[in-house]
């Protein structure tokens, strides 16, 4: 028998590992995900694929306290619609923080995570979430 | 010459005391002192060997400053493969955006399998089969509850690019030491591997580190005084220094490998983790002598050198202090949640 999802999944697999969305060359405005017409435009819109730099500002987030049975390992955990650079605006997980210390305007970066698994022995699906931007010292010498 | 292009780790940001770890099975708390681990890190619930490797391979290929599309081979050791059967470095060429005409498997080798994949790697290149190989050692590490495994078992990846032009570091050789020796295993759909408790020191472990290292220094002519650095794989804080001691090797020409004290062996990481950390902070010109090793058991051992070019790279992305610095502590329950050991969770 075939596995649920497996073909859905995998049409949003170059999506949703990379932010890979497009980019109407008329008007300038980058899309996630990435349409097939430019709304602003029609046809006179040209849709290029563009891949997003994953760094943006957290627009607005809430804490789930009461989760799918899938997600009660992660409880509680941070959903958030974040503000890419380019300007597309998407709704993610925040991980690598705790929930108190998130906050509106919080730089983050996009990171690789595993978002679900179809039960164990099915499917494990994989994409973005977003984590605070990490320090980097640069490398000193001794 | 072929070596180092480009490398980048990844460690998940959780850690577990092994003290605490010691207070839920009624043992020693000060425990850590006896293994030379003090904490160790811990995979977040939605983390595995595919997130673990995606991370450590887009922080290689941004250090490198390397098109991902030049890459021709892709190979993933671990123990801890999220899928017995799809290989994880599918995911990770896709999520580096590679191009499809790449060569790709997963390696298994207990805690060597990524120094493998190095080799593979070397072989590939210098036949000019491929431009730039990955290989990658990545893990998330299994141990039973109250088995001695669990105070170390941790999570951490590193990938290493390996090219022939403009090396950060050169891997001027290597060898490999591999006999049948069962000290470790994990059978087919079981959960938690086996291991032979102290069967695992001196036949398997020193028995091959020490024949690997011996064999290298034979064939480089070469002596410990020839090297700067010292890296030898860290299933605990214990094993390394003793084989540093076997060998001649002074303490301090180890010390800043030991990244096993605060995050636990990495397992299929582990000794690049330590080489990782080194080359954060080596001089150009510096020598690094490292020696992997993989329960059943082999050993490879690598020469390498740091290169100027090294300086030009520094800065772009966390080295292993920052990640290592980058922690949160968890009790022994949240530990048990993330790591699955709740049965009625599923």
């Amino acid at each position: 028998m075939a596995e649920k999802g497996v073909a859905q999944v995998w049409r949003k697999i170059r999506a949703i590992y990379n932010i890979q969305g497009n980019i109407c060359k008329t008007c300038d405005t980058h899309f996630f995900p990435p349409r097939l017409v430019c709304p602003n435009c029609r046809r006179k819109g040209q849709l290029e694929d563009y891949k997003f730099k994953g760094l943006g500002n957290i627009h607005t987030f809430t804490i789930v306290r009461q989760a799918p049975e899938d997600f009660k390992r992660q409880m509680p955990y941070v959903v958030a619609q974040v503000e890419l650079d380019e300007g597309a605006r998407i709704t993610a997980q925040i991980v690598n923080v705790d929930p108190e210390d998130v906050e509106i305007g919080m730089r983050v970066r996009a990171c690789f995570r595993k978002i679900t698994e179809y039960g164990g022995g099915g499917l494990i699906v994989y994409g973005y979430k977003f984590e605070p931007v990490l320090k980097v010292t640069g490398h000193p010498y001794p | 010459m072929v070596g180092i292009v480009g490398y980048g780790v990844y460690v998940p940001r959780y850690r577990i005391k092994t003290g605490d770890i010691a207070n839920v099975w009624g043992a020693d708390p000060n425990i850590g002192k006896a293994l030379g681990v003090f904490e160790k890190s811990v995979p977040g619930p939605d983390e595995d060997v595919a997130t673990i490797s995606v991370e450590a391979a887009r922080n290689a290929v941004k250090y490198g400053r390397i098109d991902p599309t030049k890459i021709g081979a892709v190979y993933v050791g671990s123990e801890s493969h999220p899928y017995a059967v799809k290989p994880t470095g599918t995911i990770v060429a896709e999520a580096i955006g590679c191009t499809a005409d790449i060569t790709c498997a997963d390696y298994e080798f207990a805690c060597k399998a990524g120094t493998a994949a190095i080799q593979t790697c070397m072989g590939l290149v210098q036949s000019e089969m491929v431009e730039l190989g990955l290989a990658i050692g990545s893990d998330t590490a299994q141990g039973r509850p109250g088995d001695a495994l669990e105070y170390s078992a941790a999570a951490g990846g590193v990938a290493i690019i390996v090219g022939d032009k403009k090396p950060v570091a050169t891997i001027e050789d290597t060898v490999s030491y591999t006999t049948d020796t069962p000290d470790f295993w994990r059978r087919e759909g079981e959960d938690f591997p086996s291991h032979g408790a102290r069967f695992t020191g001196e036949p398997a472990y020193f028995r091959h580190v020490g024949e690997g290292a011996k064999s290298l220094f034979r064939k480089t002519k070469t002596t410990v005084d020839d090297y700067d650095y010292f890296v030898f794989h860290m299933p605990n804080g214990k094993f390394p220094i003793s084989m540093g001691r076997q060998l001649g090797v002074p303490p301090e020409k180890l010390e800043d490998g030991l990244v096993v004290r605060s995050i636990g062996n990495t397992y299929s990481a582990s000794a690049m983790m330590g080489l990782a950390r080194i080359l954060d902070i080596a001089e150009p010109g510096s020598k690094i002598f490292m020696v992997s090793y993989g329960s059943g058991a082999g050993s490879d051992a690598f020469v390498i050198k740091v290169e100027k070019e090294i300086e030009k790279h520094r800065g772009q992305v966390p080295t292993v202090d920052d990640y290592i610095e980058r922690k949160t502590y968890v009790d022994y329950s949240v530990y048990a949640k993330y790591r699955r050991k709740i049965v009625a969770l599923g």
